[in-house]
């Protein structure tokens, strides 16, 4: 035996240990891949063995390939096996493998319960140490439940090694199994004031964890916390007090004015940085959370920003950027007196750093005026030109559209300039992203702003015009369907309308990758050519109509046979409907095809046309018929006046909420058949046949509709219509016209298209601003007399300068009203559950000493579902003692204030020499000079108060054991019977088998 | 609390990670990576705290690193702590490398990464701070490596004096002769 054990130390001595797996990886820098598979397989050689120290060499090693990326999951058992080793050495490689690779969810983790127990009451106080912090990193619901109770029993441990880390430890296990947090608190509560300062760091750090998700429940230790504050000098643990103090100043206003003094103290004694930071950042959640009347307020918000600006104008980077972060919050409540600081925020636009760029720039949302919006833009806009990486650039593009949107264009004096710095943010070329967002803008301030409509149009034209002209970005792409959206729908004038036809038509035409605004393109550029023909016909100027239909058709040629199916689809519809057009103005127009011949280059799509057309004549006909009655004196007959009407109708912006808030009307019934009834009623055939038969026929006639009187007809096409203008997301595409495949031979008109070369448009703005203000200011007003449909914003009339008006808000279905009354999403956050109420008394049940059944029986099998109930039944009888604590609650809070009185008369005192110190002066140097007092004394001598707990354990696993062979049904069940064949196995092999 | 520690060289190798939420490690190495291309391509003069890690936590996160020499030393942590205060304990923990190590460097991290991660383990648990001070902390290492050492014993020593002979730079030849061949050479001396 003895023989057997010198062998296998000296074959151990060859394999392969850490350092030369390492080793081999650096030198085989090729091969990498296929040198790690070859030590994987030499591993698992060695996992097989029986050497407990060529296992633990094999885990070590796989620590290593965990690393670097290699799953181990598979050698989960043999981690066990190396964790459950009596050697510390080994168990430390155990524990350090278990604790990289194992997590909640690994299969076998209830192998590890009695095992972790035993290391948990192990003599030597480094290996609870090590099984606590190994515990931590994966710790399960089962093995919380399990352990809470040996946990807490570590926490009144004799050796503060042990008590600080089991007090850690806690946090997790409330985490994973909320039900010990009740049992556990009072204890917790107990280690706040621990003679260690260690162990007490430790509590104040699970607790300010606690309360950071659920504060209202831990109001009650305010004054425990306030003493601490001010008599502690450990700057960790005034760090995260001071923190704890600003999630619970929100809940209880009177907790902020006592805090006020000290936490001004100090700001004004420390020479901590981290520890002045926190301070300030309490601060400014204390004034947020109090009313402004209190005394001194003001002296608190300007000491809190006068020494923000100090860290903002630090050397440091670390400062500015905590300095600018701090700036952000105090703009929330006190904008004004940040603003006073605009000169520091600019300032920091131009730091070389982009995180402090990027804070700066959250800053700006606040600094914006009327007076200075137009500057700032300016200066984001040159720092897009400059900015080189896309996230800087994407984040200046949505900040310069957030500071100018915010509050419905609260400080936009000048929409013609924010149009013109679209246009400019188009330019630049974004990401597609952005892209929609400038385009959503586009459409916004033309839906909204009346009075910029005209020029938006001309705006989006020449946008228009210079993306036919170069292959036009992902941004662009974009863009160009706002734009021909804003260029169609506001256009008046007559040239801007002329030139923007042909653009249209070939951004139609633009090939690439996804372009949505395609079609959208060859619509816009048949709502101009209506809108013009229009106007034409109101001048009687019949020559220019015919040549705008000439050049228009020439356009559309192309189009027709588009690769995309929708473009083509509406040019054959563009194409007939303005042949329509030509024939009555121009009957005898060369350029017409005869009538009725199919195309021969268009043959593709002619039966598809067909069909389409037979739809279409009768409603053409019927509306042809009432309209020529009309308006015979027209050159058109009355037709142009018809294609126009088409695109009649302003599209009004809908509230976000507005498809929520429509009422269902009472008798919808979703349940009933859609149109049986009227099917039914119209067809008598089919009546009885529906019944019984799933996959019946519904009706006969495919075509309903055709049965309508004329009367119905006409007045459903009126509603349709109505409908169609008052929705603004239906396209209006459906042509009422019957049309044929015509093509006619036009004579190519040169366009020409002025080359414009792009600068800084909206610098003028700037510019002729300062200088012609009183001018625009004359202007303006006579335009506002023009805007009849909007409605003129309140805040913006008692301005001193004047400003267009902004529709707010959105259109709403009658009677509903903008408020927000939707649920909160729901979360997903395991704080939910400890959410409990702490200062009930503890139940019974509750009392963890219960729990040494770690083997569920028959019935707590359903593990789940029982804590599930238990949270229920909490619950209840939260309601039925709901009086009772408010009471006491009652009662508390005015002790505690009488508590909190006292303590404010003896003043905090607060020692110089903080653990952290400045760091902008000790960067690089040794900063943590001193220690605060942790004893380091180690209690060696310690008997094991749980010496007879494991034998017990072992009694009652044996017990559940047998219960559970009896009734071998449940899924659950069974993993629990695999459980227990692991455990013997394990049981045998660690002991007996280890060689040393 | 402190959601990761990552440490990684200046070409993006991790050196040592701790995760303390799962993650698969296919995942693990994406976030190094991801962590690793934020990192590196900021200049030293920068300041130290960095928004915008998209695969680890959200919007609440924050990566908190110091650059050393060849080594980036990178904390990703939520509100809950203090960013100064992680700077601090950054620089506690490679002063400790640096007293366990002496004059520690990247060889060593590469070599005894489960030593760092028992460095780490006295100074973080479970993703809370455990101990900010050094002489705390160094010991605490002290005792639990006696106690290793005082297990190991006489029966290391072979092992020991191997992997010294290992260790010691021998020229290629010599670690080009095949090894496995010497403990049978051993065995047929010994019996």
């Amino acid at each position: 035996m003895a023989l057997k054990k010198v062998k296998g130390n000296f074959e151990r001595m060859f394999d392969k240990n850490l350092t030369d797996l390492v080793r081999g990886i650096r030198n085989n820098k090729d091969n990498e891949s296929k040198y790690i598979a070859q030590c994987m397989e030499e591993i698992k050689v060695e996992l097989r063995q029986d050497n407990i120290a060529v296992k633990a060499n094999a885990v070590a090693k796989l620590t290593y390939l965990q690393m670097v990326g290699y799953d181990i999951s598979w050698a989960i058992f043999n981690i066990i096996e190396v964790m459950s080793s009596n050697k510390f050495t080994y168990k430390r490689i155990g524990y350090l493998a278990a604790s990289q690779s194992f997590h909640a969810d690994s299969e076998l983790l209830m192998l590890t319960t009695n095992m972790i127990r035993k290391d948990l009451n192990a003599q030597n106080q480094y290996e609870a140490g090590l099984a606590l912090s190994g515990l931590s990193c994966f710790i399960s619901h089962d093995l919380a439940r399990d352990l809470a109770n040996d946990i807490m029993t570590l926490m009144s441990s004799t050796k503060p090694y042990l008590r600080m880390k089991a007090v850690l430890m806690m946090y997790k296990v409330f985490l994973r199994y909320p039900e010990a947090l009740r049992p556990a608190f009072p204890k917790l509560k107990e280690k706040l004031e621990d003679p260690d300062p260690g162990v007490q760091s430790a509590a104040v750090n699970v607790v300010c964890e606690l309360a950071r998700k659920n504060p209202k429940n831990y109001l009650s230790l305010a004054p425990v916390f306030f003493k601490l504050m001010t008599t502690s000098t450990n700057n960790w643990m005034l760090i995260k007090i001071i923190k704890l103090f600003g999630a619970l100043t929100p809940l209880e206003p009177r907790l902020g004015k006592k805090l006020i003094e000290p936490l001004t103290n100090l700001i004004h004694s420390t020479s901590a940085m981290s520890l002045l930071y926190e301070c300030i950042n309490t601060v400014i959640a204390v004034l947020i959370s109090i009313s402004s009347g209190m005394p001194g307020h003001a002296a608190s918000v300007q000491l809190c920003v006068q020494k923000l600006r100090i860290l903002i104008e630090d050397s440091d980077q670390n400062l500015k950027y905590l300095g600018l972060l701090a700036m952000s919050r105090i703009l929330k409540s006190h904008p004004k007196s940040v603003q006073a600081h605009k000169d520091l925020v600019l300032a920091c636009l131009d730091d070389k750093d982009e995180s402090i760029r990027l804070r700066a720039l959250g800053l700006l949302y606040g600094m914006v005026s009327k007076k200075n919006l137009m500057e700032i833009v300016k200066k984001l806009m040159v720092h897009m030109e400059r900015a080189e990486g896309t996230l800087y650039r994407d984040e200046l593009l949505t900040r310069i559209i957030e500071i100018c949107s915010q509050n419905n264009y609260q400080h936009v004096v000048d929409f013609e300039w924010y149009i013109t710095v679209l246009a400019e943010l188009t330019e630049m070329e974004t990401s597609a992203k952005h892209g929609r967002v400038v385009a959503a803008q586009l459409t916004e301030v033309g839906a909204r702003v009346a009075e910029v409509r005209d020029f938006a149009a001309r705006e989006c034209g020449e946008l228009l015009t210079h993306m036919a002209q170069s292959s036009p970005g992902p941004a662009s792409r974009e863009v160009l369907y706002a734009a021909a959206y804003v260029l169609a729908e506001y256009s008046r004038d007559e040239w801007v309308m002329q030139a923007a036809i042909s653009p249209l038509l070939v951004c139609a035409g633009l090939g690439g990758a996804h372009m949505r605004a395609r079609a959208v393109c060859v619509h816009a550029a048949l709502k101009v050519v209506a809108n013009l023909l229009l106007k034409y016909e109101a001048a009687g100027d019949r020559r220019s109509a015919i040549d705008v239909i000439h050049s228009t058709l020439s356009g559309l040629r192309p189009l027709l046979l588009s690769e995309d199916m929708e473009v083509q689809e509406r040019a054959h519809n563009a194409v007939a409907l303005l042949n329509l057009v030509l024939r009555k103005i121009n009957p005898d127009d060369p350029e017409l095809p005869p009538e009725h011949t199919p195309l021969s280059d268009t043959g593709l799509l002619v039966q598809h046309d067909e069909s389409n057309s037979i739809e279409n004549e009768q409603n053409a006909e019927a509306i042809n018929g009432e309209s020529s009655q009309t308006w015979t004196e027209k050159f058109s007959g009355g037709l142009i006046e018809e294609l126009a009407d088409l695109f009649d109708g302003e599209l009004k912006p809908v509230a976000p909420k507005a498809q929520k808030k429509v009422p269902m009307p009472a008798d919808l019934d979703l349940e009933q058949w859609l149109s049986h009834s009227r099917w039914s009623s119209d067809s008598s055939s089919s009546e009885g046949e529906g019944e019984g038969a799933v996959f019946a026929p519904p009706a006969h006639d495919p075509r309903p509709t055709a049965q309508f009187t004329p009367q119905e007809l006409a007045m459903l096409r009126e509603a349709r219509r109505q409908e169609q203008a008052n929705n603004p997301h239906y396209l209006k595409d459906d042509s009422p016209r019957s049309y044929q495949q015509d093509d006619i031979p036009v004579a190519e008109i040169a366009l020409e298209v002025p080359l414009q070369i792009h600068t800084k448009r909206s610098d003028k703005y700037l510019m002729s601003r300062e200088s012609t203000n009183k001018k625009k200011k004359e202007k303006r007003t006579s335009k506002k007399r023009k805007s009849k449909k909007q409605q003129i914003s309140s805040d913006s009339e008692s301005e001193e300068e004047a400003r267009p008006a902004v529709a707010l808000g959105g259109e709403l279905p009658d009677g509903a009203a903008l408020s927000d009354d939707e649920p909160p999403a729901p979360r997903d956050d395991p704080h939910r559950a400890l959410d409990l109420d702490l200062d009930l008394p503890l139940r019974e049940e509750e009392l963890l000493t219960s729990r040494i059944h770690q083997y569920p029986s028959a019935e707590s099998g359903l593990l789940n579902k029982k804590s599930k109930l238990s949270k229920k039944s909490k619950s209840t009888e939260k309601k039925s003692v709901e009086k009772l604590v408010k009471k006491k609650k009652d009662k508390k809070t005015k002790e505690k204030s009488e508590d909190l009185m006292l303590q404010e008369t003896d003043k905090p005192q607060v020692n110089e020499d903080f653990l952290i110190e400045d760091l902008s002066k000790s960067n690089g140097q040794k900063n943590m000079k001193e220690a605060v007092g942790v004893d380091s004394e180690i209690l060696l001598t310690e008997t094991n108060p749980k010496g007879t707990k494991t034998e017990k354990h072992k009694k009652s696993k044996k017990d559940s054991k047998d219960k559970e062979s009896k009734k071998p049904k449940s899924s659950k069940k069974g993993k629990h019977e695999t459980k227990t064949g692991y455990e013997e196995a394990l049981g045998i092999s660690t002991p007996s088998k280890e060689v040393a | 609390m402190i959601k990761a520690i990552l440490v990684f060289n200046n070409h993006g190798k991790p050196r040592l990670s701790k995760f303390y939420q799962y993650f698969n490690e296919d995942m693990q190495q994406q976030i190094i990576k991801e962590t690793f291309q934020l990192v590196s391509k900021r200049e030293d003069n920068v300041c130290n705290f960095l928004e915008g890690g998209s695969l680890i936590g959200g919007s609440d996160y924050k990566l908190i690193y110091r650059h050393y020499a060849t080594l980036y030393f990178v904390f990703c942590v939520d509100s809950s702590e203090s960013e100064l205060g992680i700077l601090d304990l950054i620089q506690v923990f490679v002063e400790t490398l640096d007293k366990c190590f002496e004059n520690v460097c990247e060889l060593d991290l590469i070599f005894h990464a489960d030593a760092a991660h028992q460095v780490l383990d006295e100074l973080v648990m479970g993703g809370m701070v455990l101990q900010t001070n050094m002489a705390d902390i160094l010991c605490r290492l002290q005792e639990q490596n006696k106690m290793q050492k005082s297990e190991a014993g006489i029966s290391a020593a072979p092992a020991r004096a191997v992997s010294a002979v290992k260790s010691m730079n021998l020229p290629q030849q010599l670690r080009d002769m095949k090894l496995p061949d010497l403990p049978q050479a051993i065995k047929d001396l010994k019996f």
